[in-house]
């Protein structure tokens, strides 16, 4: 039997809390789950920074990697497998992509990303074609098998429909995370009926369609989608702790560029600091190793580090007000005078920050866009766009909500001591 | 933030106004990989790669007017117009945006020339720039076998993205 048909023994089962147990009877994705690659997403966190705002949020990139390999093992297995549109042959590939989908992720990403000019996908695509245990489990199916992979994920793989599996407007990514979010975080959003969904999938040629019977779950689906987004990813005051932590980082770059002697030297980032990184650089980093240089330099001479990193160790956030840029930008120019004569660095205490969301979009012929709408399969076998059949989501197609605030701490501002009236200038301009 | 935000503005000023949002996003996209500062994360999507970081700050400027769009109806299809305003202009300046470099602006009108279905051809084989010539064709033949590219339009194609790597270099 070849390695890439090869079954353990006895199936092995994960218990989750989103989807009860998480099968796995194929030895290469036993394998894969093994390796040190995709163990180091135990010590990521899904949600970054939204911990300190909504507790339970603990939860790790690995539970989700596993939920999404779950949620596409029941599509291929239970709905699609048999059906004549559906290849088989696909079956592996569109599972590894699936399990290893988020693999190139750092630490608290996205404000990692920022600083240091980064893309996790970029490092997805390294560890699964790089000198990586990941890539030496794939490459025992065939030569060919992790570049495969990486095209899935890369989407630019040929066969759309696997693509589309792991990344649509109605994916097994996006199934998994509004789901195990809700579940963590404790809110009461996010919940819509998956098994529903799932049995009315079905596979066509580039892309997967759904039953029109199945209208209403996606309905569901779509407006928890929008619900989390408000609700929680863009919650302002996990915004504020990002914010924190983007400049903490900036300065630790910043100080690294003039020279400045860290008592502790911060050996893990030299390679970020200088963009001489390394892929195993990389993988070295999780957010147990960032928390600890934070703590160190709690400690630092530099007093904005110090400060900046007590702030986020310490849950010590910016406030935020509400900012129309283009309305108060004078008032934004105001501010940054006011704030270094006050002698707050406004590079690191005045922050503007926007959100945005976009909660269902679509493309018709004859128009421009880039998202691959969701279809449905009408009873006659013809196919329509949903927002042509659903009123809800027609009512908020295309409806781009955004959302923009200033960020700077109040409470260096209310404090007694130097520069008051100064101070009680730039707060009578804040509020 | 605010000054990735006027850099497009200034972008779309410098082009004097771009149609269509494909070709935007793809103009976008071959500047950046001619190392032009543009920050905007780019995906493989339906055309190309795509940035929904892109779409999202075109979309806030419109907002906050520093950009005007301009839904045109060509019969058949739908196009979009984006062109900076007097608040945009004056909003790169008080950004303190340095002027866009000769090179990058003579780059933005060469890209404007040209059809978004050709950008989209230049795009897609930029993204696959780690290849060989020969797999970064056979590559886009995967990806947009559909467009049926022609040899001609894929050596012009190379060339235009030479010529342009030429001009950046010189400068």
């Amino acid at each position: 039997m070849s390695y890439a048909t090869q079954k353990l023994a006895e199936e092995k089962v994960f218990k989750d809390p989103v989807h009860r147990y998480i099968h796995v009877r194929d030895q290469v994705i036993w394998d894969v789950i093994g390796a040190k690659e995709f163990q180091r997403l135990r010590r990521i966190k899904q949600l970054g920074t939204t911990y300190l705002v909504f507790h339970g949020a603990e939860h790790s990139r690995f539970n989700h990697s596993l939920g999404v390999y779950e949620i596409v093992r029941r599509i291929v297995d239970d709905s699609f497998s048999g059906r004549p549109e559906w290849d088989d042959s696909e079956r592996l590939v569109v599972l590894c992509a699936a399990l290893l989908h988020d693999l190139g992720h750092g630490p608290f990403s996205h404000a990692f990303e920022n600083v240091f000019g980064l893309d996790h996908e970029y490092f997805t695509q390294q560890i699964i074609l790089g000198d990586t245990d990941v890539n030496k489990i794939l490459k025992r199916v065939s030569e060919d098998f992790p570049q495969r992979v990486a095209d899935v994920i890369g989407k630019t793989y040929p066969n759309k429909q696997v693509v589309s599996l792991i990344s649509s407007q109605i994916d097994a990514d996006r199934m998994d995370y509004l789901q195990r979010d809700a579940y963590f975080t404790g809110v009461s959003y996010g919940h819509f009926d998956m098994e529903r969904i799932l049995r009315v999938m079905r596979p066509r040629e580039d892309q997967v369609v759904i039953k029109s019977s199945g209208m209403h779950a996606v309905e569901d689906y779509i407006m928890s989608r929008y619900q989390m987004y408000w609700q929680v990813y863009f919650h302002p005051v996990s915004r504020s702790a990002e914010v924190i932590l983007t400049k903490v980082l900036h300065r630790a770059k910043a100080l690294s560029k003039m020279g400045y002697d860290f008592k502790q030297q911060p050996t893990h980032f030299r390679g970020f600091f200088d963009g001489t990184y390394t892929l195993n650089e990389y993988l070295a980093l999780d957010e147990g190793v960032l928390l600890t240089y934070f703590q160190l330099w709690m400690s630092e001479d530099d007093p904005i580090l110090s400060d900046l990193s007590d702030r986020f160790v310490n849950r010590k956030l910016f406030q935020y007000i509400e900012f129309d840029l283009a309305k108060d930008y004078m008032k934004m120019k105001e501010l940054e005078l006011l704030f270094k004569k006050a002698g707050i660095d406004p590079e690191y205490y005045l922050v503007f920050d926007s959100s945005s969301d976009l909660p269902y979009d679509f493309y018709r012929p004859g128009e421009e866009g880039e998202r691959i709408p969701i279809h449905l399969l009408k009873p006659n076998g013809e196919i329509r766009e949903l927002s042509r059949e659903s009123d809800i989501v027609e009512a908020i197609s295309g409806k781009r909500r955004t959302d923009h605030k200033l960020y700077f701490p109040e409470d260096i501002l209310t404090k007694d001591g130097k520069k008051k009236a100064l101070k009680k200038q730039i707060l009578d301009l804040l509020t | 933030m605010i000054e990735e935000h006027a850099k497009v503005v200034q972008f779309i000023g410098a082009a004097d106004g771009i149609t269509g949002r494909k070709k935007l996003q793809k103009m976008i996209y071959i500047a950046k990989k001619l190392q032009y500062p543009y920050k905007e994360k780019y995906e493989f999507h339906f055309y190309g790669p795509y940035s929904e970081e892109l779409t999202l700050r075109i979309e806030e400027l419109c907002n906050m007017g520093f950009l005007q769009e301009e839904r045109q109806d060509k019969g058949s299809y739908v196009q979009y117009k984006y062109q900076m305003t007097d608040a945009g202009e004056h909003f790169t300046k008080m950004a303190q945006v340095p002027e866009a470099p000769r090179d990058l602006v003579a780059c933005i009108n060469q890209m404007k020339d040209k059809s978004s279905r050709f950008l989209e051809l230049v795009s897609t084989l930029l993204y696959f720039d780690y290849l060989p010539k020969e797999e970064q064709i056979e590559k886009l033949h995967v990806v947009k076998g559909k467009l049926n590219f022609s040899k001609e339009e894929i050596d012009e194609a190379f060339t235009f993205v030479m010529n342009l790597m030429n001009e950046r270099a010189i400068q």
